[in-house]
């Protein structure tokens, strides 16, 4: 159940990507999933892949580890696909009753799994090659340079560390007291949907019971090391942008103008494109 | 019933870069109302390996029989059943209360088990009696307004009632203290003369290992070094502390005692068995 979530994990690798300034990576997925929504048409989604399917080679992420992350998204990207295929009125191909399927319709449906499956692929490369502590840093000094995030960033940064720190240990705990009820013969397998979400009960109630606990231990563990927030606090690892952030920062401004070019290209596309 | 561990592998998230082999080729046979004491390391793979015998989780290859059945090849609705024979005690079993009362929490697996109301009613009862708490004392009371100590006794009584064929519990007295440490102990020994059931035990405590087993199985970075009677295992202290074990205290004792009175024995490890044989060596009752 848990190991096809690949968002928030992290895969360590010696690449280039990883060595990354985590600011240039989280500048650089948020620039991408923008522009992800300025494409329209089908040479700009091709000039996306081929992009992600170079930092993925650059990356030495494995590519079914990328592709775990989908996965578990198969369904949603599914459901998108079917709903605009049948929803969108225009000019019609196909017909059998009221359903009828659109040139519009298909276009947008194939443009929407293409979109949905570059955006959790790339997001999931920033956390695959980006390690928690890193990430939490990089998103650190980004919010402090946005007006209104600017005085809790510190915070916000602390709590986000904390809850990416916590998510394994919280799936190891949701584990080991699955198996111990499971071990008293509790049943999470057969019988009908309310059974089912009853039998979680002998679950959460433990789960939630040790998450409190933890969290009262960790905040006393952290006051008893004086910690007080973000005011006046130095740190260890200042991060520095290197000549390998530049460019990348080039890297970015080139695809950028490719991808908005691309709205102007007026080459002939393939069915149903053209 | 009799365990029968064949040719069991397990892997660790095999085909990522956090891939650990936990068991390799374990091969063990465990007799019915044997009592084996399981030790190794913190990491020897322990744990996993009692896993394995209620089919918690799948081996990578290899696979354990339960009275000739095999484990992993039985389909949901009777693998359900399978774990009925088997209770386990996970370390630190106190995390899975969940119930408004201990009465309730301990029915838990009973009714699991489809008993009805009045077998259920006894058994909670006994099994609480058997942990050495007070029934009318603390069986309406919230599991989580209990001590430590009293909430893991909850815990194992709560596996207890459902009366189990194999029992197998993992180090259930780390963190308590001596005396509540002895009493669990006992309990387990005394419930395991009176049922003959195979009972498991994982521990820490050389003493405990060798006073309760029948027999003592190491394990040692996945594989099984020794699996023999406890007067076996202890004859080889060198091999056990260069695994990170050891002997029992009063075993290193009648060691040292051996070189100044060669016909001591030194293949004891129970307090009990020492003091004959210091009796028996250096004549009579007589203080020393």
């Amino acid at each position: 159940m848990f190991k096809d979530i690949t968002i928030g994990q992290f895969y360590p690798t010696d690449s280039v990507i990883h060595r990354l300034d985590p600011r240039t990576k989280i500048i650089f997925t948020l620039v991408y999933i923008i522009l992800l929504f300025v494409i329209n048409n089908l040479w700009g989604y091709l000039f996306a892949t081929a992009f992600l399917v170079f930092v993925v080679i650059a990356s030495k992420i494995p590519v079914s580890y990328v592709l775990r992350g989908l996965k578990a998204l198969v369904f949603i990207i599914l459901l998108t696909m079917i709903l605009n295929m049948f929803m969108t009125p225009g000019t019609v191909i196909a017909q059998w009753g009221f359903i009828q399927i659109t040139i519009e319709g298909l276009r947008v449906s194939i443009y929407m799994a293409f979109r949905l499956i570059l955006l959790v692929a790339g997001t999931s490369i920033m956390t695959l090659a980006t390690s928690p502590i890193d990430l939490t840093d990089g998103m650190e000094s980004c919010m402090k340079v946005v007006p209104l995030l600017k005085r809790v960033a510190h915070e916000l940064a602390m709590m986000m560390s904390i809850a990416l720190r916590f998510i394994p240990t919280l799936m190891e705990e949701t584990d080991k007291i699955m198996k111990a009820q499971k071990a008293r013969g509790a049943d999470f397998e057969t019988g009908n949907l309310i059974a089912r979400a009853k039998a979680l009960i002998p679950i959460l109630v433990p789960l939630f019971v040790s998450a409190f606990r933890r969290a009262d231990e960790l905040a006393t563990a952290m006051e008893a090391r004086c910690y007080r927030g973000g005011e006046n606090r130095t740190r260890m690892n200042q991060l520095q942008f290197e000549k390998r952030d530049a460019v990348s920062f080039v890297g970015m401004s080139v695809l950028t103008a490719l991808l908005i070019g691309s709205r102007y290209l007026t080459w002939p596309m393939p069915f149903p494109f053209g | 019933m009799s365990l029968e561990i064949k040719h069991l592998d397990h892997i660790y998230s095999q085909g990522s870069p956090f891939e650990f082999k936990a068991l390799k080729d374990i091969n063990v046979t465990i007799e019915k109302g044997e009592f084996i004491g399981l030790i190794g390391h913190t990491g020897s793979g322990k744990s996993t390996l009692i896993q394995h015998l209620n089919g918690l989780i799948k081996p990578t290859s290899g696979t354990v029989y339960l009275d000739g059945r095999d484990i992993f090849e039985q389909n949901k609705k009777e693998m359900i059943q399978l774990r009925h024979a088997i209770g386990l005690v996970f370390q630190y079993p106190e995390a899975q209360l969940f119930e408004e009362t201990v009465a309730r929490d301990v029915a838990f697996g009973p009714k699991n088990l489809g008993l009805d109301a009045d077998e259920i009613d006894l058994r909670v009862h006994s099994a609480i009696d058997m942990v050495g708490l007070d029934y009318d004392l603390i069986a309406e009371k919230s599991p989580f307004e209990l001590s430590g100590g009293q909430m893991r006794r909850v815990a194992i009584a709560g596996v207890l009632a459902m009366e189990p064929d194999v029992l197998i519990l993992d180090e259930p007295t780390a963190g308590l203290d001596p005396r509540g440490r002895d009493e669990i102990l006992s309990q387990i020994k005394k419930l395991h003369d009176a049922k003959n059931n195979t009972v498991i035990l994982v521990s820490h405590s050389m003493e405990d290992v060798g006073r309760l087993s029948d027999k003592i199985l190491v394990m040692y970075q996945g594989e099984t070094v020794f699996y023999d009677t406890p007067a076996h295992v202890f004859k080889h202290v060198e091999q056990l502390e260069s695994i990170g074990l050891a002997v029992p205290q009063v075993t290193y004792l009648m060691h040292a005692l051996k070189r100044t009175f060669p016909e001591m024995r030194d293949d004891i490890f129970t307090v009990e068995a020492a003091r004959e044989e210091i009796n028996r060596v250096l004549g009579g009752n007589k203080h020393v």
